[in-house]
């Protein structure tokens, strides 16, 4: 059975004045049906640029995808007729972004915003639609949804306007929903109403959800599995208790150590050296070699490949609690993968 | 005491909504800041937490001397800041300052790094040893290549130009300096790096920070002692440990059940608040947390609960009739 | 910045610089260098300084001399000036050689142009920095006095005044012109100088000590001027313009001083008859005026990302 949404090995570059930035270079990944992907990365990994790629909402010029495939259930997306995608867009894959009022029309009230989704998409009547836009908002718990739907983008606050954004979104009752760093611009106590929200819709829609952010304690509660980028790749993919308890990239291991946590005092914070890398001079071999404590002579030459990692009989996990019997078979979906040359030795070494 | 280097006392700042064009009424006020008081020791770090809207950022600026108050006070050394003449003032700059939050925004673009650093000595008065020399040593201590003097800022990465930010700020060797949120605008991954610098600094230098953030993890990191605020107020002040182990205050409560940790063993929300914050220009009378709140009864809305000890309940001060470690949720 | 936006920039300004600084100015000129209509403008304005400059060096006659009345309304012998003879351009209504005073004519609006923008922008960056830095009682009364400018208009203000004026030469016209051109590039740097006032850069150069005249001159001109600069640019062609309007009616420069306006406005009776006495003064006007503005939109486009 293909899955729900596939990419493989896509590649958008960004081209300006003669000289091209790879904003994505192989990227690889998978989403089932009602499962979450967390999408990890920091700035420059290239997550909103791929995501906005499977959208098909780059701007192109500058942007360029030039290679590889984007599958919606077995469907190949990219080549396809504006037209045709366009039925895609919204219908079967939704997107919601980071910044509600830059993303919602400041001159049109919700209600209206919302009824376009379904009279654009469905043909609905005005009046139907309208209905449904209040159904909506109640469902993503705006309270007094009947009063609010005539309101404007700007008389709710952050959260609010995010769930009229998820309202849109789920209008057409999507397969697919990406949310593009939802609740960094968020306080802490609302990107908890918001992610529950999300949460609860997604079990009660069976949709497939892709979490595209930066925050390991986010991802750490949502997320089925993780796919975490680095300078245009996913440099570590797994099920996401094998992340946090197994990492097997440098990468991965680094920012573990050096996040500062709520629950544990003390604690000395181990930075990743460096910066993340400039796109337009991505280096050569292994992208996070410069930063890599482990780094070898092959890292700077040959570009590791995503595969799955051997965990051998007795490997013990971060906790330090050593398991007597081999590691349960991975998933056959799934697997742990990851793109370091030395990932057993970084799995072995996690105490 | 002698021990303590910054000294706030009921510090006050309303902001006045006015409407017309001619004539300009008042139609009500912004109260940003609200009676908030705190002390700041010698060599301690004092977290001060809060989302938006708190009023933290405000409170920087006053601090700073960089706002006036509507009402009390400020003393550093025992000397009330805004009390001080111009020239007082310009002086005083050289025993407190300021870090910013956004790195790509907090210095010139058209100013050579070692000019944005150097410019202290220029504007106070050049080191024994010559300005080169001491911008040179200033980016030695903050990590940066000395070499890299006559470079400009969009050169370097936010990192980078976040450290620039710290040596200006350290160039005079002030007493204390103002964080404002200066991780925030960072990858996670180099939030480490300029944390471990600010905590050797504060080793090296003997600095006392006041360390303003949103970001609660980052905030047990590197504080001391904590302040927790809600719509200009401070609800809840202890030690890090009081404060992260065994809070009293159900916002403080609800707001760190809210943090995600970043293990999937341990998930999320227990405590999650309804409603938004109210606005800093109509807060709820009495205690401002009791329309979110699950322990709110009558008293709440008459009587506002003052930020004190409550014996047998709170060891440190708390700002809820209700104040108890055990009853969560 | 969002992430897209971000990988467009960098794209945009190609890898970071390493080695050398890489100021923004040295950034714009590099860009500059890159641009054909850059070097285009640079030529034939270089060529117009040359003119201006060192008519000597283009011809032996002086300004209106050696005109022989007999010899008046000849035509060019051919379109093209190197065919050689006496008069490549033909001569003008009183017999002088039009090539020369072509030649000489250069001087004068070009001088005009570079003097009135000087005096306006000396103007713009003094007013318009303390109008937006002080605020309040200084702004509000600058910006009324440069509203009641603003309200004339310019064309029918130069008209009057000079008319009005006893004496017609080159410094009086740029005077007046100067007068009637500030208001527009003040307001510009007052705007500019306001949104760079309230930038995180300057807050930190007040928190730490900086006295005003620091602050300014150091932190919010460098950062403000850019477009004020760039519009002086264009704007030195725009002068010219009216300069040659100014002139062809009749109140600007006067005989015995040469301009290319004078010589279109005695040309106008008789161009129908001898098109050439309009064409070599039109052309090199528009030349030079073209050029003035192809050079402030290739500076603009440099400078542009750095603007922001």
């Amino acid at each position: 059975m293909s899955p729900l949404l596939e990419v493989e090995d896509l590649h958008v570059e960004f081209r300006a004045r003669g000289s091209a930035v790879k904003a994505v270079n192989g990227l690889s990944y998978t989403l089932e049906e009602g499962e979450t992907l967390a999408i990890l990365g920091e700035s420059g990994s290239g997550k909103s640029v791929a995501a906005q790629a499977v959208m098909g909402i780059l701007d192109t010029p500058p942007a360029r995808i030039t290679g590889g495939a984007v599958r919606f259930r077995g469907t190949e997306l990219l080549g396809m007729p504006e037209k045709k995608r366009r039925a895609y867009r919204g219908a079967q894959i939704a997107m919601i972004f980071q910044d509600a009022l830059s993303s919602l029309n400041p001159v049109h009230r919700v209600g209206d915003q919302i009824a376009e989704m379904l009279i654009v998409h469905r043909g609905t009547s005005r009046r139907e639609a309208r209905r449904r836009a209040v159904e909506l908002m109640d469902r993503v718990r705006i309270p007094s949804a009947a009063d609010r739907v005539n309101d404007f983008p700007h008389q709710f606050s952050g959260g609010m306007r995010q769930r009229v954004m998820i309202a849109m979104a789920l209008a057409l009752e999507p397969d697919v929903l990406i949310a593009d760093e939802p609740t960094t611009a968020l306080d802490v106590t609302v990107q908890a109403q918001i992610m529950k929200l999300l949460s609860e819709l997604q079990d009660e829609m069976a949709m497939g959800l892709i979490l595209i952010t930066h925050d390991l304690g986010v991802v750490a509660d949502v997320a089925d599995r993780i796919a975490l980028m680095y300078a245009g790749r996913v440099v570590e993919e797994a099920d996401v208790e094998d992340l946090y308890a197994r990492p097997a990239h440098p990468y991965a291991e680094g920012l573990l150590l050096s996040v500062p946590r709520i629950d544990v005092r003390d604690r000395e914070l181990t930075p990743i050296k460096g910066a993340p890398p400039n796109l337009a001079a991505i280096p050569a071999g292994c992208p996070f070699h410069p930063r890599c404590p482990r780094a070898r002579d092959r890292c700077s030459t040959e570009v590791p490949e995503l595969r799955l990692v051997r965990t051998g009989e007795g490997a013990s996990d971060r906790s330090g609690a050593r398991s007597e019997a081999p590691s349960p078979s991975p998933s056959p979906a799934g697997g742990h993968r990851s793109a370091c040359h030395f990932a057993e030795e970084v799995v072995s070494d996690g105490r | 005491m002698a021990d303590e280097i910054l000294s706030v006392r009921n510090l006050t700042k309303h902001f006045p909504l006015t409407q017309g064009v001619l004539f300009r009424h008042q139609i009500g006020q912004v109260k940003a800041v609200d009676g908030v008081s705190f002390e700041l020791r010698r060599g301690e770090t004092l977290g001060l937490v809060g989302e938006s809207g708190c009023g933290k950022s405000t409170l920087a600026r006053l601090l700073m001397g960089a706002e006036r108050p509507t009402s009390g006070s400020v003393l550093f050394e025992d000397r009330d800041v805004f009390a001080l003449s111009k020239s007082e003032l310009r002086g005083l700059r050289r025993r407190m300052q300021l870090v910013m939050q956004d790195p790509y925004t907090s210095l010139n673009p058209r100013m050579t790094v070692g000019d944005i650093v150097g410019e202290p000595f220029a504007i106070h008065g050049d080191p024994e040893g010559g300005r080169g020399n001491g911008v040179r040593e200033l980016l030695e201590i903050v990590g940066l290549d000395p070499g890299h003097v006559n470079r400009y800022p969009h050169q370097f990465s936010g990192g980078q130009r976040q450290r620039i930010g710290i040596a200006r700020a350290l160039a005079l060797r002030p007493d204390v300096i103002i964080c404002d949120e200066p991780v925030s605008a960072l990858d996670v991954s180099v939030q480490a790096q300029v944390m471990n610098l600010l905590a050797d600094l504060q080793r090296e230098f003997g600095l006392s920070y006041v360390f303003i953030a949103h970001d609660l993890a980052v905030v047990r990191h590197i504080s001391d002692r904590v302040a927790v605020m809600y719509l200009g107020k401070i609800v809840e002040i202890g030690d890090e440990e009081q404060i992260y182990d065994h809070p009293t205050h159900p916002y403080t409560q609800a707001l760190l059940s809210a943090v995600p940790v970043p293990d999937p063993a341990k998930r999320t929300g227990q405590i999650v608040l309804e409603g938004d914050v109210p606005s800093p220009t109509d807060p709820p009378s009495g205690c401002r947390f009791r329309t979110r709140c699950w322990k709110a009864e009558e008293i709440c809305a008459t009587e506002e609960p003052a930020l004190e000890i409550r014996p047998g309940r709170s060891a440190h001060p708390s700002a809820c009739h209700f104040a108890d470690e055990s009853a969560r949720s | 910045m969002s992430e897209t936006t971000e990988v467009a920039a960098t794209a945009q300004t190609g890898a970071v610089v390493s080695g050398a600084s890489a100021s923004l100015w040295g950034d714009a000129w590099r860009d500059l260098c890159r641009r054909v209509t850059f070097w285009v403008a640079v030529v034939i304005l270089a060529f117009m300084g040359l003119l201006a400059a060192f008519p000597s060096l283009f011809t032996s006659a002086g300004p209106n001399g050696g005109c022989d009345v007999r010899q008046a309304k000849l035509r060019p012998k051919s379109w093209n000036p190197f065919a050689g003879g006496d008069h490549p351009f033909g001569t003008d209504t009183h017999g002088c050689d039009y090539w020369a005073q072509i030649v000489h004519g250069t001087r004068a609006p070009i001088i005009v142009g570079l003097l009135v923008t000087g005096i306006a922008l000396v103007l713009a960056i003094t007013l318009g920095s303390l109008s937006g830095y002080y605020g309040r009682l200084l702004d509000a009364l600058l910006s009324r006095i440069t509203d009641v400018f603003f309200g004339l208009p310019l064309l029918l203000g130069a008209l009057v005044i000079l008319t009005a004026f006893p004496s017609h030469g080159v410094l009086t016209e740029s005077f007046v012109l100067g007068l009637l051109w500030w208001p527009t590039m003040t307001r510009l740097m007052r705007g500019q100088v306001l949104s760079v006032r309230d930038a995180d850069y300057v807050q930190a150069a007040r928190l730490l000590g900086a006295r005003d005249p620091r602050i300014v001159v150091r932190h919010i001109l460098p950062n403000a001027v850019a477009p004020v600069f760039v519009y002086g640019m264009l704007n030195v062609g725009v002068v010219i313009g009216y300069e040659a309007t100014l002139d062809y009616l009749g109140v600007g420069l006067q005989y015995p001083t040469v301009s290319w306006g004078l010589q279109l406005s005695q040309a106008q009776e008789i161009f129908t008859d001898f098109p050439y006495l309009l064409i070599y003064p039109a052309l090199f006007l528009t030349a030079t005026v073209l050029s003035f503005l192809l050079l402030g939109d290739a500076v603009r486009d440099a400078l542009d990302p750095k603007l922001r």
